[in-house]
C-alpha cells in the first residue's frame, strides 16, 4: 500500500507597518527591551486598542495578491489563554470572520505549476518575547514585540510534498516582497512556518491524524522537517502503529522532529468578539483603492519578461525571484543592454558577488547603468569577457564606473595583430612537445596554447584574434 | 459665607471663580474642611489629595488673576472614582490586587476635566472592579449613605454619590456598567445620568464589560450634570468605540419647556417587583410632567424579564477576559510564596480578588467556554438585540421612558451582600439602558418616610443626552419640594 501525505501551512507573517497594530509604538524590535512600549501593548489596565488602518490595508493587499475574497464586513475576536508573554492574557486576532478568505496561491514545482487553496488570512497581534537568559532562575519579558502586526495565512491540505511546500513558501515570500509588506527574515521571526501533515492510503478521501511542526528557522528546514515527518509517520503506519494528534518540533542540529505537546493539554481558547474594536467594514471602494495599487505581481511580471524580453523560463524566474533584483534587470535593459546578457550577468556573475557578500541586489554599489555600460565594453570589444569578470568585481567593491577602471587599470583588450603575433611565436617556439602532439591531431592541447597567450598578453588578448592567428600559425 | 461653599452647585462654583468673586484656593479649603468634619462618618474617601487640590486651585487663581478665562469647571471641586486612571495618586479599584498600582497615564476623561480647571480632592469608594451594588465588596472599607450611616450608598460608584450627596465634593466622575451611577445616585439622593454609549471616551477606564461600561457624572442639580457631559463628552481617538458625533452645548437644553414631550411608562417597570414607597413617588413625578402639558403614553418592553440573565452573562464573559491582566506578572499583587508560574496565577489571584470579582470570572469563564457558548454567551447577544428593538419600538410611540431607578431604597448593611442573586435584583430597572447602549439618568423624587431618597429613571434614545437632561432639568425646577440635605453634620 502507498501512502499520500497531505499538509497544510500556516504562516505568520510580521506586516511592516511603522506602528503595533493597536498602538502607535514603533515595531522596531531591536531597539533595547522594553523601549518601544505603551500602556496599550503592555496592557495596562485603562488601555485601549485601536486598530491600525495601514495593517488593514496591507492585510487586504496580500489578500487581493491570494486571489481572496476581501469580507466586507469582519470583526476582531479575544483568543483567551494565560501566558506571561501575552499582556492582557488574550490575543487580539480574528476568529470566525476573517478579513481575507477563499484563496489560492499557483506554485511551481517540479517543471509544472499546481494551485494551492488559501482557506484564509486574519489580523492579529504578536506577543512579547520571554527570556530565561537573565541568570538567578529569573526570566525576563520584552514587550517590544508585543502587539507588533501579524498577518496569519492558512493553506487548505493541498500540499502533497515537502518540495511542494518549500515552493509554497517561497511563492509566498515572493507575492509578500512584491507588496513590500513584509521582511519576511525567517531568522528573525517575521515570517513563521508551521506545517500539519498527516499521511493517508492514497487513493483514499479521508485524512489521517496529523502532527503539527513548529519552529523551524528556515525554508530548507521545514522542507527536511516534513520529509522527516512524513518517513516517521509512514513507518509508524507500516509497523502498525497509530500517530498521535501532537505538535512537534524540529532539531535541525539531528535534524528530527520530536513531540513538544499532546493534544489533550490543548487550549479552549474561549474565543468572543473584541467588544473593544467596532467591525472592519470594508467597502467596494477602498478593495478598488488597494487593488490599484498592487503592483505587477511574481508571475505575471515572469510571463511579461519571458515575452517582452524572450527571456528563458528559467532566467525569467530567477529574475523575478525578487521584486528589487527584477527592477534592476528592467533598468539595466533599459539603460540599453542586450536583454539576454544583461539576463546572464544578473543571474550569473553578479548575483554570485551579491551572494558571497550576503548582500541584498538593493544594497549593490553597480548602478544599474554601470552594469550596461560593462556589457556595452565587451559587445565593442573593448574588453573581453574574463577581463569584465575582473571589471565586475571592482565595480562591485569601489562603486567606480567600468570606464574609470578600465582606464585606470589598462585593461583595454589587446587587438593589435603584431603583438599577438609575436605571444602567439613565442608560445610555439617554447612548447615542441604540444606541438607535435597537435599535429598527431590532439584537438585538445589548441585550449593549452590559448591559455598560454592568453597568460603572456595578461588576459587583454582578443579571443578571437588570439584564436585565428594560433590556427594559422600551427599550421592548420 | 466660605463655610456654604460645599452645598454650592458646580455652576455656582465656576461663576464665582471666573468673575474671581472666590478664588478657587478658597473653595477647594472650604471643601477639605467639610471632607474633615463628615468623613469619619461618610467614608467616601479612599485617596485625599489635598496638596494636589490646593496647587490645582493655585493654577486656576492664577490664571484667573492674569485675566485668561478659566475653564468650564473654574475651581468645582471633584472626586473621582477609584477605577479611573490617574498618574497622581494610585488606581486601586478597590482591589487588594491593585492596592499599589500607579498608573502611568490618565484617563481621557480625567484630562479633560483637567484641562477644564476643575480640582481633583482626591478618589473614591466602589464596589472592587465595579462589581456590585452596594460599595460593600470594596477591599478598602464600606462607605455608609449621608442619609443614613446605617444604610449602603448604592453601587458600584458608591463613594461618588455618597461624597456629592455629603457635600465632599461639588461633583464626582462614576462609571455605569449596568447601573452602577444611577443606582447609587438614587439611594444617595443625587442626579446621576450615564451617557449613550460611545458618549465619553473609556480609555482610562479600567474595563468590567466593555461593551456596557461608561463614565458619567454625579451631581447635586442637572445643570451640572449638563456641564460636566459638556467637558468630558466627544470623540477620543484613543477609545475606537468612542461616537464621532458632534457635542452638544447641553446646557442650553435645559430650558423648562416640556410641552408635547412624550413619556412612556413601560408596563414591566411597574410591577410587584417594585416596592409601594418606591411607586408612590414615582407616580407623583410623572404627575408634574402630565401636569405640565406632558403626553403620557404606557409603552412595554416585554423583553425586560430577560435582562438580568442576558445582563450577567455578557458582563461576566467580558469580564472574564477584561480581568485576565490582573496575573502579578507585570504589576499589582504577586502571591510571595508562588514558586511556578502557574502558582503564580492562581494563588495571586485567588488572594488578591474578593469573592464576588472570583464569582463573576468563574462565571464568565464558565459561559464562554466550549461547548456552552452557544447556549450562553451566543444567545445573550441575541436577546440583548431583541431588548434593544424593544426599546426602538417604544420609542416610536415616545421621547422619553420614565420609571423607577432603583426596586428599593437604600438598605442596611449585609441586608443583601449574603444573597447575590437579591443584589443582582437590585439593577433590574438600569441594566436594560446598557444592553440597549442609551443615556439613562436618576433624579432625586423625594424621600420615604424613613428618609430615604427615592430616584426617577428616565431613558432617551442613543445620543439624545439633551431630551434627557432637558426632562430631568424641568422636573427638578417643578417637582415642588426640597430635596433637602442628609442629616450628616
Ligand atoms: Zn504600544
Amino acid at each position: 500500500m502507498d501512502y499520500e501525505a497531505v499538509i497544510g501551512m500556516e504562516v505568520h507573517v510580521e506586516i511592516n507597518s511603522k506602528s503595533k497594530v493597536f498602538c502607535s509604538c514603533p515595531t522596531d524590535f531591536h531597539a533595547p527591551p522594553n523601549t518601544n512600549v505603551c500602556p496599550i501593548c503592555l496592557g495596562m489596565p485603562g488601555a485601549l486598542p485601536v486598530l491600525n488602518r495601514d495593517m488593514v490595508n496591507k492585510s487586504i493587499a496580500v489578500g487581493l495578491a491570494l486571489g481572496c475574497k476581501i469580507s466586507r464586513w469582519s470583526k476582531m475576536d479575544r483568543k483567551n489563554y494565560f501566558y506571561p508573554d501575552l499582556a492582557k492574557n488574550y490575543q487580539i486576532s480574528q476568529y470566525d470572520l476573517p478579513l481575507c478568505d477563499n484563496g489560492a496561491l499557483e506554485i511551481e514545482v517540479d517543471g509544472g505549476s499546481k494551485r494551492i487553496g488559501i482557506t484564509r488570512a486574519h489580523m492579529e497581534e504578536d506577543t512579547a518575547r520571554n527570556t530565561h537568559a537573565l541568570g538567578g532562575g529569573q526570566s525576563g519579558i520584552d514587550f517590544n514585540r508585543s502587539g507588533v502586526p501579524l498577518l496569519e495565512i492558512v493553506t487548505e491540505p493541498d500540499i502533497r510534498s515537502a518540495r511542494e511546500a518549500h515552493a509554497y513558501l517561497t511563492a509566498l515570500k515572493q507575492i509578500l516582497q512584491y507588496l513590500d509588506v513584509s521582511d519576511c527574515n525567517m531568522e528573525e521571526g517575521s515570517l513563521r512556518a508551521e506545517a500539519n501533515i498527516s499521511l493517508r492510503p492514497k487513493g483514499h478521501a479521508e485524512f489521517g491524524v496529523k502532527t503539527e511542526v513548529k519552529n523551524v528557522a528556515s525554508f530548507s528546514g521545514v522542507q527536511k522537517a516534513i520529509e522527516f515527518e512524513i518517513a516517521r509517520q509512514e513507518q509508524v503506519l507500516r509497523s502498525g502503529g497509530v500517530i498521535i494528534q501532537e505538535t512537534r518540533g524540529w532539531d535541525a542540529d539531528r535534524g528530527i522532529t520530536f513531540s513538544q505537546r499532546k493534544k489533550e493539554s490543548a487550549h479552549d481558547y474561549r474565543y468572543f468578539p473584541e467588544p473593544d474594536l467596532p467591525p472592519i467594514v470594508v467597502d467596494d471602494a477602498w478593495e478598488q483603492r488597494i487593488r490599484h495599487q498592487l503592483p505587477e505581481l511574481p508571475m505575471a511580471r515572469k510571463q511579461r519578461l519571458e515575452a517582452q524580453y524572450g527571456l528563458s523560463g528559467y532566467d525569467a524566474h530567477v529574475i523575478t525571484l525578487s521584486r528589487n533584483f527584477a527592477d534592476y534587470y528592467e533598468k539595466v535593459v533599459a539603460s540599453g543592454a542586450d536583454p539576454k546578457k544583461a539576463a546572464n550577468w544578473l543571474t550569473v556573475e553578479l548575483q554570485a558577488l551579491l551572494s558571497e557578500a550576503k548582500a541584498e541586489i538593493t544594497a549593490c554599489r553597480v548602478a544599474p547603468d554601470a552594469l550596461a555600460a560593462l556589457l556595452k565594453l565587451i559587445d565593442t570589444g573593448e574588453i573581453n569577457g574574463k577581463i569584465a569578470k575582473e571589471v565586475l568585481a571592482e565595480m562591485f567593491t569601489s562603486g567606480q564606473s567600468p570606464d574609470s577602471i578600465v582606464q585606470e587599470k589598462g585593461l583595454n583588450q589587446i587587438s593589435d595583430t603584431g603583438a599577438i603575433e609575436d605571444a602567439v611565436k613565442q608560445v610555439i617556439g617554447a612548447s615542441p612537445n604540444q606541438v607535435a602532439q597537435y599535429k598527431e591531431g590532439k584537438e585538445k592541447v589548441f585550449g593549452y596554447f590559448v591559455g598560454q597567450v592568453m597568460k603572456a598578453t595578461q588576459g587583454k588578448g582578443n579571443p578571437q584574434l588570439v584564436n585565428e592567428i594560433l590556427r594559422r600559425e600551427l599550421g592548420r | 459665607m466660605t463655610l456654604d461653599w460645599h452645598w454650592k452647585s458646580a455652576r455656582e462654583i465656576r461663576d464665582a471663580v471666573q468673575s474671581g468673586a472666590v478664588s478657587a484656593l478658597d473653595v477647594t479649603e472650604a471643601y477639605l474642611r467639610r471632607i474633615d468634619a463628615v468623613e469619619d462618618k461618610v467614608d467616601a474617601y479612599t485617596q485625599r489629595w489635598n496638596d494636589t487640590a490646593r496647587s490645582m486651585a493655585t493654577k486656576v487663581d492664577e490664571k484667573v488673576r492674569r485675566g485668561e478665562t478659566a475653564g468650564p469647571l473654574a475651581g468645582v471641586p471633584v472626586a473621582l472614582k477609584e477605577l479611573l486612571c490617574t498618574r497622581t495618586g494610585k488606581t486601586t479599584c478597590a482591589s487588594k490586587m491593585l492596592e499599589n498600582f500607579r498608573s502611568p497615564y490618565d484617563a481621557t476623561v480625567v484630562r479633560r476635566l483637567e484641562e477644564a480647571d476643575a480640582v481633583f480632592l482626591g478618589k473614591v469608594n466602589m464596589d472592587e472592579f465595579a462589581m456590585g451594588s452596594s460599595t460593600e465588596n470594596s477591599a478598602i472599607k464600606p462607605t455608609r449613605n449621608p442619609w443614613n450611616l446605617r444604610c449602603v450608598p448604592g453601587g458600584s460608584s458608591g463613594g461618588s454619590a455618597a461624597a456629592v450627596s455629603a457635600g465632599e465634593c461639588a461633583l464626582s466622575l462614576g462609571s455605569d456598567t449596568g447601573g452602577s451611577i444611577r443606582q447609587p445616585a438614587c439611594l444617595c439622593g443625587c442626579v446621576g445620568i450615564k451617557p449613550t454609549y460611545g458618549r465619553v471616551s473609556r480609555y482610562g477606564l479600567v474595563a468590567f464589560a466593555s461593551s456596557l461600561d461608561q463614565v458619567g457624572p454625579l451631581t447635586r442639580t442637572v445643570e451640572d450634570a449638563a456641564l460636566t457631559l459638556n467637558v468630558i463628552c466627544g470623540r477620543d481617538a484613543m477609545d475606537a468605540t468612542s461616537a464621532d458625533l458632534p457635542v452638544p452645548d447641553f446646557t442650553a437644553a435645559l430650558t423648562g419647556d416640556i410641552r408635547g414631550l412624550r413619556i412612556g411608562l413601560p408596563k414591566e417597570y411597574f410591577t410587584d417587583a417594585l416596592s409601594d414607597q418606591m411607586r408612590e413617588k414615582i407616580e407623583a413625578a410623572i404627575e408634574v410632567f402630565r401636569d405640565h402639558g406632558a403626553t403620557i403614553v404606557d409603552v412595554s418592553l416585554p423583553c425586560s424579564e430577560y435582562a438580568i440573565a442576558v445582563y450577567y452573562i455578557i458582563c461576566t464573559a467580558e469580564a472574564s477576559a477584561n480581568l485576565a491582566r490582573f496575573d502579578g506578572v507585570r504589576y499589582g499583587f504577586r502571591h510571595p510564596e508562588a514558586k511556578t508560574m502557574q502558582e503564580m496565577y492562581v494563588m495571586s489571584k485567588s488572594a488578591a480578588f474578593g469573592p464576588e470579582v472570583r464569582r463573576r470570572i468563574m462565571l464568565g469563564t464558565y459561559v464562554l467556554s466550549s461547548g456552552y457558548y452557544d447556549a450562553y454567551y451566543l444567545k445573550a447577544q441575541k436577546v440583548r438585540r431583541l431588548i434593544k428593538k424593544d426599546f426602538d419600538a417604544a420609542f416610536e410611540q415616545c421621547d422619553v421612558i420614565a420609571g423607577p431607578t432603583s426596586p428599593t431604597p437604600s438598605f442596611e448593611f449585609g441586608a443583601k451582600s449574603d444573597n447575590p442573586l437579591e443584589m443582582y435584583l437590585s439593577d433590574i430597572y438600569t441594566i436594560s439602558v446598557n444592553l440597549a447602549t442609551l443615556p439613562g439618568m436618576s433624579v432625586p423624587c423625594g424621600l420615604t418616610e424613613a428618609g430615604l431618597p427615592v430616584g426617577l429613571q428616565l431613558m432617551a434614545r442613543p445620543f439624545e443626552e439633551e431630551t434627557l437632561l432637558r426632562a430631568a432639568h424641568f422636573y427638578e425646577q417643578n417637582r415642588g419640594f426640597d430635596m433637602g440635605r442628609p442629616p450628616v453634620a
